[in-house]
């Protein structure tokens, strides 16, 4: 955004203090609209006729560097682009990249709908949350409006993913606007060949474009060109390699852009950046390999599948390292179960939000019913600690009473090396909750890594302590053996 | 004519003009007062009202006409009937068909470099025969003048590998366990496998065994272990103690002093046990010492500071080590961390410039990289964990090499081999001319 502190945005509010925002004072919302936690449109009054041009402008100073585009339409609706730093620790990345999975117009039904379904229906608890998939990637292999358009058609039947169109033909990207165009979909691409015919479809039918190439000069022409026929909703593709020159080639083009976008406020190419990391599939034809086959022969993973491991290790580095430096939308091919798993994690850490700490509140939680007969557990307050037990414990219908100790957010290991989890804070969390009442058996069971902690717990608690299993997953078969208590 | 026809009322006016057959009037609406309105769709203006506006405008003359021919008959017509468009119409009314540019506006992109007043120290680890140490090479890390991989400059040194060796059988992840199963009873055959078979720059000795409340293996006869290590390969390398802040001082010295003049690295220092004495003892004996905190910049400050001021620790023989969080487990924390801490040093904060190592084998902590499957019913499946164990170690690798780590402590021999090729890569020293590809047709070609 083009303003810093918090007095420039203050000066364009009505500056009432009228509370209808939830904030106490105009100058409080103001420092809200620069750290971007809210929206302009809160404050209901800015929206008055009288105020048309002071929210006018505003709106343009807050707008953050990289323009920010929707894809798609409802619920389903992916926002792109919307960054305004280069480091996440100056503020926070925002619009976490979508991950766009492709299917062809030359797979027979089954394979789309297949593959549509697994995207859509894909999710990971994580965090007090489902992880999931966000688009769908149709790619014209064929190079056939009709082939293409019925291959929209069935994609468009099965979900209500946004998509992206995929050909260099535009004759082929209006077969499938024909039929999805309503939707909002993303088309790519536009290139120096093809720029005009591309240009005519997007006027045609509003719908945002991806321009592709990895020259970063013809990159800035296709931009500039479009941006002065007064097409603003513009994605670039400054090309994804799989290896050797050609892939630090990349790398330093994602970071060009994202440099001169942001630091320089070249408004040429302020635009989201798309990753198309299958283009190992394309190196992997040329065979190329990231590692040795004898390695993989060790490993001895399910013989299934195991001539895809090469390509898709080289897919995941590749678009994990966008994920870092500076995708704002990244096109997979594999749906390798243990791929997705690890790229989606570090999607959602990377955009975590560095400015709030991942704790939850430290108090005692009851999962399911308990009664006098309930385990008693305690875990820390680090927001990933807590929930993965709690759900353990929930998802197992365990019924019993979790402590969760105050470490300042920090998880069980860390805590006990650094001090914050000690026997008396797990004495004040025990006498506070009044949980020896609610039992008759006076047992508590720890953590497995807070084992050295036994002998003072038991001291300070007066409890008798169990140590239970490193990882929570494992409390099921733990309590099969170790509960009831035996009596002493 | 009789008396209603002085009263002039629109349906005596539709029916004149349907008279003169006047019947193409679509949209258009006749009042009392001679309004003609028309209704403009959302589209703009529609083919059919264009027509409309022109039957419109033959109207106005129309009535003109009907004013002279009423008055002929003796009707008056309080002033002039008007025809007036109440829906301004606002383009122009032809519709502009749109036509793109004529050619490609040309641009050329530039951008400037990234430029920093500092430079991060070069630390060499081994000694050669030359040296007073028996290593067959050594090897130097840090020394960066820019961001890692960052096209604004060359950095002098690419990350090195260190892989893991325990003097003790330990429990290891399945997608592990498989390349080490024949060695691990034997830390030297461990070692040698290591830097033979997996690429390792250097190895870890882990002196595991001598932890109180497990083995708690004697100091004296776990530093056996050491020199037998430093027999069996020429690598340079690094001490780990058991991480029991208690016992670690007592054996972390007595290691280093059975290395003398080895410049190995020693791991490590950190504000929870007695720091000065590791350090001391590296220093005294000639090795490198690496300074361990937790997720905490200026716990890192304050940890390196007093290995400089306090032991009188020289600046090229520091590494540090901020801390690894595994992916899904802090590893946002860690790497926010290390890039912050990296960016102050190249900066030219002469507390932090130091080489960064991490505890990469750390990503292994996380139930995704070992569960054999989720624990949650809810959950899609997780994949094959032989597969996904090393994915999880190599993103949680990349992710802090990117942050500016100088040097991996690893577990997997794959993410070893993926990790090295990458940042190697990233580093513009891999050219990879037969792999090149043309993706100019790649939507059909992938």
């Amino acid at each position: 955004m083009k303003i810093q502190s918090p007095l420039e945005a203050y000066n364009y509010l009505p500056g009432t203090n009228c509370k209808e925002c939830g904030e106490e004072t105009c100058m409080a919302f103001a420092s809200k609209l620069i750290d971007r936690s809210r929206k302009l449109e809160e404050c209901k009054e800015i929206l008055d006729e009288s105020y048309k041009d002071e929210y006018e402008e505003l709106t343009g100073l807050l707008a953050p560097e990289i323009k920010e585009i929707t894809v798609g339409t409802g619920e389903k609706a992916v926002k792109i682009g919307g960054e305004d730093v280069i480091y996440r620790h100056e503020l926070t990345f925002f619009d976490a990249p979508p991950f766009a999975y492709d299917v062809t117009d030359v797979m027979d039904e089954k394979e789309i709908v297949d593959r549509v379904n697994y995207v859509q229906n894909y999710k990971k608890f994580y965090v007090g949350n489902f992880l999931t998939l966000d688009m769908i990637a149709i790619r014209s292999v064929s190079d056939d409006p009709k082939k293409f358009s019925s291959c929209v058609r069935k994609v468009a039947e099965t979900t209500e993913l946004p998509v992206i169109l995929m050909s260099f033909n535009p004759d082929v990207l209006e077969a499938g606007l024909k039929v999805i165009s309503e939707r909002r979909p993303l088309i790519y691409a536009a290139t120096v060949d093809n720029w005009k015919r591309i240009a005519e479809l997007v006027d045609k039918y509003k719908v945002p474009v991806v321009l592709f190439s990895p020259d970063l000069d013809k990159l800035s022409s296709l931009a500039k060109t479009f941006l002065e026929m007064g097409m603003e909703d513009l994605v670039l593709d400054p090309g994804t390699y799989a290896s050797g020159k050609q892939l630090k080639g990349t790398f330093d083009r994602f970071i060009k852009l994202r440099r001169s976008g942001i630091k320089e406020g070249n408004k040429d190419i302020t635009f989201p950046i798309m990753c198309i990391p299958m283009q190992a599939f394309l190196a992997n034809k040329k065979g190329y390999k990231p590692l040795p086959d004898e390695l993989i022969e060790t490993l001895g993973g399910p013989e299934e599948g195991r001539e895809l491991y090469q390509p898709v290790l080289s897919e995941t580095a590749i678009g994990n390292i966008s994920i870092i430096k500076y995708a704002d939308i990244i096109v997979w091919h594999n749906i390798e179960a243990y791929s997705v798993l690890p790229s989606i994690h570090l999607k959602f850490n990377m955009y975590t939000d560095p400015r709030t700490p991942v704790s939850v509140e430290p108090i005692m939680r009851e999962v399911g019913n308990p009664d006098e007969n309930s385990p008693v557990f305690f875990t820390t307050n680090f927001a990933l600690t807590y929930f993965t037990v709690f759900n353990d414990l929930d998802s197992n219908g365990i019924d019993s009473y979790l402590l969760v100790i105050d470490t300042g957010g920090i998880g069980v290991q860390s805590a006990i090396a650094g001090g914050q989890l000690n026997a008396g804070k797990i004495k004040d969390a025990v006498e506070e909750s009044k949980v020896k009442e609610k039992v008759k058996h006076n047992t508590l069971t720890m953590p497995g890594y807070a084992a050295r902690l036994m002998g003072d717990v038991e001291d300070e608690t007066g409890m008798t302590v169990l140590v239970g299993p490193m990882d929570s997953g494992r409390i099921p078969g733990f309590l099969d053996e170790h509960w009831p208590p035996k009596s002493e | 004519m009789s008396d209603e026809k002085n009263i002039l009322t629109v349906k005596g006016v539709q029916e004149l003009l349907e008279k003169l057959q006047v019947d193409e009037l679509k949209d258009v609406t006749i009042e009392g007062d001679l309004e003609i309105e028309i209704e403009p769709s959302a589209a703009g203006v529609p083919p059919e009202m264009m027509r409309s506006i022109t039957v419109a405008n033959e109207t106005r003359q129309l009535l003109q006409h009907f004013k002279n021919l009423l008055s002929m008959e003796g009707i008056s017509v309080p002033g002039t009937p008007t025809v007036q468009l109440a829906v301004p119409i606002k383009p122009v009314p032809t519709i502009a068909k749109f036509s793109p540019l004529g050619k490609l506006i040309e641009r050329r992109f530039e951008v400037k470099k990234d430029e920093w007043k500092s430079k991060i120290e070069e630390v060499t680890l081994g000694a050669t025969r030359a040296d007073g140490g028996t290593r067959g090479h050594t090897i130097t890390i840090g020394g960066e003048v820019c961001m890692p991989f960052y096209p604004d400059a060359q950095n002098p040194h690419r990350p090195i590998v260190v892989l893991d060796t325990f003097d003790e059988p330990i429990p290891l992840a399945k997608a592990v366990k498989g390349f080490y199963g024949d060695v691990m009873e034997d830390p030297c055959d461990w070692a040698k496998k290591n830097v033979k078979e997996f690429g390792a720059d250097m190895v870890t000795i882990h002196l595991h065994s001598t932890h109180p409340l497990e083995k708690n293996t004697p100091t004296k006869e776990a530093i056996k272990t050491i020199e037998d290590i430093l027999q069996a390969v020429d690598v340079p390398i690094v001490i780990g103690g058991s991480g029991d802040p208690g016992k670690d001082p007592e054996v972390l010295e007595a290691a280093a002093e059975v290395a003398d003049g080895e410049r190995c690295m020693i791991a490590s220092a950190n504000l929870d046990m007695d720091w000065e004495r590791i350090a001391k003892a590296a220093k005294k004996y000639g090795h490198n010492i690496l300074s361990w905190t937790s997720l905490d910049m200026n716990n890192q400050r304050e940890l390196d500071r007093k290995i400089m001021k306090i032991v009188g620790m020289p600046r090229d023989r520091i590494i540090i080590d901020p801390t690894t969080a595994a992916l899904g487990y802090g590893l946002d924390y860690a790497y926010t961390n290390m890039e912050r801490i990296k960016i102050a040093g190249l900066k030219g904060d002469d507390e932090l410039n130091f080489p960064m190592s991490s505890g990469t084998t750390n990503a292994w902590g996380a139930r995704e990289a070992w569960m054999k499957e989720s624990p949650m019913s809810e959950d899609s499946d997780w994949g094959a964990r032989e597969y996904r164990g090393p994915l999880w170690e190599v993103i949680t690798g990349m992710t802090l090499a990117i942050a500016g780590v100088n040097m991996f402590m690893m577990m997997g021999p794959i993410a070893v081999h993926v990790l090295k090729n990458m940042t190697q890569t990233l580093m513009g020293l891999v050219e990879d001319k037969d792999h090149e590809i043309d993706i100019s047709n790649w939507i059909r070609e992938v």
